[in-house]
């Protein structure tokens, strides 16, 4: 169990320390915080890099010429690197900064997709897709008159891959599908899609939202193949507002900008205005630095634990909560890949996923109920919402037996 | 004599005040949603939908001499619940009185903070609906 980086041994209780809010108490009970899926929780050393950057060395970053403007460009540019370690890409030209993974792939659907997608073409994007990767395919197909196919998911929440050999053709463009689902927990053989799609032909553009994988598993987006490959600092124990798109130099190179302004310009006349070489021609206005500060502490702790150990971790935590989960009368559970991540969404026969949330909350417990922005999912497995709880490596199994208590209770109530 | 709103948001206040944990509050709620009865079958139907994005509201009207009556239900229990106490303030009234009411009990309770009208509830949109239905009740009347 020791950790090959930094020969630490694995421990839940000593890690937990690092994080100042998992010690919170709700109405005098421990908070038992299960929405991971939907943002995690930071670590001190996230939160004081931020309260460093703001301290000692904010400013403007590329162009002021004295020392603290300076230091705080080599952090944007650092946090860069970081990424593209991380991730193994083959550049930091390659790393865009967004918003977040949402964004990211806005991006992608107006700058690549409105260049290269024209009537009668097609995009393919799965069942079980986050509307972050549903809405911007849908108005690129309008505007271009394009065509939407969608993968789909078996009872067990798995992609028909033989579905989607089928669905590739001549006429398909782009792909677009993520790596885990938020709602399922569905594992997708990502490389698998990536293979396929560039046999039938290799300028098909291969767009994977790891949003829900970059914090439970190692991303290699150059063996994954991927051409496009997103994701936000927030799910990954870093700040809000900061997100990757990665994509490979000769698409990037290629794409026209997403906004304009500052920053991502090389020269500005009424004349003409000439554009940046990337990433920068993709950042407009001045970026989000101390997202980029925290982005990098957030990374730097990842890989302080270490990828073995928070998938071993969390593996158990699934398996024990699926466990107990499984005794519990009229529960069933949605999403039941082989293989499957540290998410669960349930539903309880004749009770609403709502009522059983706002109890659990009178717990400590914070879950997350509703459609989790996958309405065509929800649809598709004919439920109006689920109940969802998503771990991350500082969740115990003390705290999977607080929340299958309270739940229980909660069904008694509501019966 | 016939209570007023504010009579009747005051009692709402009292009872809820008796409650120590919010638990035991929303056990009271829960309460109140399963006993709410009285909503017309038929028309469980989209047209008379309050969409909220988890819970699913219906909400019917009709108006007798002048005053207005609500008939509602939900999918959710809680929200049931906390029709049943709007439907306790504003069932039966004008619609100046309608018009008029703060609902100032969803905060004295604590419900605002706890719960907050999000799209999540559906509460919100009910209460304007139930308003605008008023508003439409008293233009009909001024014609």
């Amino acid at each position: 169990m020791q950790d090959t980086l930094t020969n630490k041994i694995f421990d839940v209780d000593e890690v937990r320390k690092d994080f100042p809010i998992l010690s919170r108490e709700i109405e005098g009970k421990p908070l038992v915080y299960l929405d991971n899926a939907a943002t995690s929780q930071k670590p001190e050393s996230v939160i004081n890099a931020i309260s460093d950057y703001y301290s000692n060395f904010n400013a403007n970053i590329h162009r002021g010429v004295y020392s603290i403007s300076i230091k705080a460009s080599e952090a944007y540019e650092n946090a860069k690197i970081k990424v593209k370690e991380f991730i193994n890409a083959g550049s930091e030209r390659e790393i865009v900064f967004t918003r977040g993974a949402t964004e990211a792939i806005n991006l992608i659907a107006y700058s690549y997709g409105l260049e290269n997608v024209n009537a009668g073409d097609e995009i393919i994007i799965s069942e079980m897709e986050h509307h972050a990767n549903i809405v911007p395919w849908q108005v690129l197909c309008e505007k271009k008159n394009a065509v939407l196919k969608v993968i789909p998911v078996n009872n067990n929440g798995e992609l028909l891959i033989d579905e989607y050999k089928k669905l590739l053709s001549e006429k398909t463009k782009i792909v677009a599908v993520c790596q885990i689902s938020n709602t399922l927990g569905t594992i997708n053989p990502v490389k698998e899609i990536v293979r396929l799609a560039k046999e039938k032909n290799k300028d098909i553009a291969v767009v994977i939202d790891g949003a829900q994988a970059i914090h439970h598993t190692n991303v290699d987006v150059r063996e994954m193949g991927a051409d496009f490959y997103v994701f936000s600092s927030h799910k990954m124990y870093g700040p809000m507002g900061i997100g990757v798109l990665y994509g490979r130099a000769e698409l990037l190179e290629a794409m026209p900008p997403y906004q304009t302004g500052g920053d991502m310009i090389s020269s500005v006349s009424f004349k003409g205005t000439t554009y940046n070489d990337i990433p920068m021609k993709f950042e407009a206005g001045t970026p989000n630095v101390e997202g980029a500060v925290g982005l990098t502490a957030a990374i730097d702790y990842i890989n302080a634990i270490g990828f073995d150990d928070i998938h071993r971790q969390e593996t158990e935590l699934l398996e024990y909560a699926t466990e107990q989960l499984d005794l519990i009368k009229g529960l069933r559970i949605i999403g039941t890949a082989k293989e499957k991540t540290g998410v669960i969404s349930f539903v309880v026969e004749g009770l609403n996923a709502l009522d059983i949330g706002i109890l659990l909350d009178t717990n400590g417990v914070a879950v997350r109920t509703g459609q989790h922005c996958t309405e065509p999912l929800m649809e598709r497995f004919g439920i109006p919402g689920t109940v969802r709880v998503s771990f991350a490596f500082y969740n115990t199994k003390a705290e999977i037996d607080v929340f299958i208590n309270a739940l229980k209770k909660t069904i008694e109530i509501l019966k | 004599m016939e209570k007023t709103i504010l009579e009747i948001e005051d009692e709402i206040v009292d009872e809820f005040s008796f409650f120590e944990s919010w638990q035991d509050k929303y056990e009271y709620i829960i309460e109140l949603g399963k006993k709410l009865k009285g909503y017309p079958e038929d028309k469980q139907t989209s047209d008379y939908k309050v969409k909220g994005c988890q819970s699913s509201v219906w909400l019917v009207t009709d108006d007798e001499e002048g005053r207005i009556i609500f008939k509602a239900d939900s999918d959710s229990t809680i929200v049931k619940g906390l029709i049943a106490l709007l439907i306790r303030v504003l069932n039966d009234r004008t619609p100046d009185e309608i018009l008029d009411a703060k609902l100032e009990f969803i905060a004295k309770t604590g419900l605002q903070q706890h719960l907050a009208q999000t799209r999540a509830n559906g509460l919100a949109a009910m209460i304007k609906q139930m308003k605008m239905y008023a508003l439409a009740y008293k233009a009909k009347q001024l014609n």
